[in-house]
């Protein structure tokens, strides 16, 4: 456990007037932020949007240009060493060593977190198992899986439970059973006060861990809140109509405006046009649709309400579409 | 925690040992030592610098270069395998502490530093422990070296003592320069381009000196008093003058200067540098 406690009432991560700037270019543009204890956090973004130098400066890797930034009440440029006793690392910010075993991983971050040499052992053998890899224990984590590297990677970041753990795609690309347990070890890693500092650049990934989602690009935190105030904030509801076969668009667009409806054709795989709604709204939006439809014979196969899609959210808000969640993660 | 937290918690309370500053480099430089020399058992291309180069090079000295060079010796040694095996042992720690720099260069790439980093512990002990390995490794290499000089001919000319001193000093050198290769790595970006600053480094410190041929046959001026008072120079003749015939007692004391330097300079260099990592 961390030896001494962080201030009392401190947020987790406090962050003011934060910038990074390598010449002219601004990684991080004077960034605000503050985290409760407890939790997770997604940080979202595309590559190259400043989620990297965020961490790195809170996790006192990088110095910041100006701007001060506190973690759990300690400063990380002036404080780093009290910080580091805080705080852990997984994924891209820090590798796992290939060339070691797993076992022989997780004994020497043991050993650099100062235990002794027997909690060290029975540590690292009670987070094999834990992390169902006692049979691989002793092979090179040069010839692990990708889950398997995962869990190696988050068990040697959980030897001592760290209060505030920055996680890195911690799901994304893995088999479904997998991802089950280290949703299960996240759930615990909560439930046993640790904040969780989660980045990725899937929206999937997110709003399936997070309870909050910050949105960055261009070094900029351009959207804060849950994933479903972001999709209310952003796109709003509507209603989707598809319509039977061989029936005319543009004409059925033409006769529900005529009825006061703001239709639009989509000609989507599944939808071929759209009438705008709000949350309160839906029920009656969707009542007058069908209304307007069947007075005027055209013949409807599906039609329903929708709300926003965080990738539409994401569109929105960074002028970019993201990669897809699920889609096959990018080898480094 | 309670019963319902299986992974995360721990079974039995985890004991912790007493950390004191001034030793926690050293333990935790034990432990990055301890790692990166089992590195050079997995990695291929680190046995085979450590070993079929050094063998290489005593072979090819011992015999083929042994019959243009040997009519300019001076007087003690019998054969060239006698006056360059010590400057070899030299030369080659030099070449491999160019290792030293391409490996932590490939370490700060592949972001395992990050994570030593971001850990409670010395910022000197990652150095420590890369040095450390490097310097186990070379002592291992040079007495690999021995072995094969000691099968094609090569005789120690002092007693025991000496023989292990000059040994010693190439250790002592070596390890001193390998913070200079620290620095390296940690002023210049990317592997590639350390390996290259390296190899800039290496070249003339070995080659200008009296490793290969005695510093009087240089002819041209300027370049024959840097040779004269390289610290490889001395480094050679210090090993060379303990492990077969010479002066000592001069080449050992500089050897030393130069070593104090190299460390009094690059540490501190290295140390900082290390902190301020972006």
């Amino acid at each position: 456990m961390p030896s001494h406690d962080p201030s009392p009432g401190a947020p987790a991560i406090s962050v003011r007037g934060l910038a990074k700037h390598y010449g002219p270019t601004r990684a991080l543009d004077d960034v605000d932020l503050e985290v409760k204890p407890g939790g997770v956090v997604g940080l979202l973004g595309p590559n190259g949007a400043g989620k990297t130098t965020l961490v790195r400066v809170l996790a006192t890797l990088l110095s910041p240009t100006h701007g001060v930034a506190e973690i759990f009440g300690i400063d990380v440029v002036r404080r780093p060493a009290e910080v580091r006793d805080l705080i852990s690392l997984t994924g891209q910010y820090a590798a796992v060593d290939e060339l070691l075993t797993g076992r022989e991983n997780l004994l020497m971050f043991a050993e650099l977190l100062h235990l002794t040499p027997s909690s060290a052992r029975r540590r690292a053998d009670e987070l094999l198992e834990r992390f169902d890899l006692t049979e691989a224990a002793n092979r090179r984590a040069g010839t692990y899986s990708g889950g398997m590297r995962r869990r190696l990677d988050l068990a040697s970041s959980i030897i001592l439970p760290p209060r505030l753990l920055f996680l890195d795609e911690p799901t994304t690309g893995l088999d479904p059973r997998t991802r089950n347990q280290m949703w299960d070890v996240i759930r615990e890693l909560v439930a046993a006060d640790t904040t969780l500092l989660l980045t990725t650049q899937y929206l999937e990934e997110a709003d399936q861990l997070a309870d909050r989602i910050l949105v960055i690009d261009n070094g900029r935190i351009i959207a804060d809140g849950s994933g479903d105030a972001l999709k209310d904030a952003a796109g709003g509801i509507t209603v989707e109509v598809l319509l039977a076969p061989g029936a005319d668009i543009d004409a059925a667009c033409q006769q529900l405006r005529e009825s006061g409806l703001q239709a639009t054709s989509v000609r989507g795989a599944q939808v071929d046009l759209e009438v705008p709604t709000d949350a309160d709204g839906g029920l009656a939006t969707v009542r007058e649709v069908a209304a307007a439809l069947e007075t005027r014979g055209i013949g409807v196969r599906d039609m329903g309400l929708r709300r926003a899609s965080l990738d539409e959210v994401f569109l929105q808000l960074t002028g970019e579409p993201t990669d897809h969640a699920g889609d096959e993660e990018v080898a480094r | 925690m309670t019963s319902a937290t299986p992974t995360v918690s721990t079974d039995e309370p985890l004991e912790l040992r007493t950390r004191h500053r001034l030793t926690a480099p050293m333990r935790d430089g034990w432990t990055i030592g301890k790692r990166n020399l089992r590195h050079f058992t997995r990695l291929p291309r680190l046995l085979v610098f450590s070993t079929i180069q050094p063998v290489m090079f005593v072979l090819l000295f011992g015999y083929v270069f042994d019959g243009a060079v040997s009519g300019s010796l001076p007087p003690g040694f019998p054969n060239y395998l006698a006056f360059v095996l010590p400057g070899i042992f030299i030369q080659s720690t030099i070449f491999r502490m160019t290792q030293t720099a391409v490996g932590l260069a490939e370490d700060l790439e592949r972001g395992v530093v990050d994570r030593f980093r971001s850990l409670p512990m010395s910022r000197a002990g990652v150095l420590i422990g890369r040095t450390f390995a490097d310097l186990v490794r070379s002592m291992a290499v040079i007495l690999l070296m021995v072995a094969i000089g000691l099968l094609v001919g090569f005789r120690f000319g002092n007693g025991p003592l000496e023989a292990v001193g000059s040994v010693l000093v190439v250790g002592v050198f070596g390890y001193a320069l390998s913070w200079a290769f620290v620095s390296i790595a940690l002023l210049v970006p990317g592997a590639e381009s350390t390996q290259s600053a390296a190899f800039v480094l290496a070249f003339p410190l070995s080659f200008v000196s009296s490793v290969f041929v005695p510093t009087e046959s240089v002819s041209i001026g300027w370049l024959a008093f840097i040779a004269r008072n390289s610290p490889t120079t001395a480094a050679a003749d210090a090993a060379r003058g303990l492990a077969v015939s010479g002066p000592v007692a001069e080449p050992v004391v500089q050897m030393f200067l130069w070593s104090i330097v190299f460390l009094v300079v690059f540490i501190p260099i290295s140390v900082n540098r290390f902190r301020r990592l972006d």
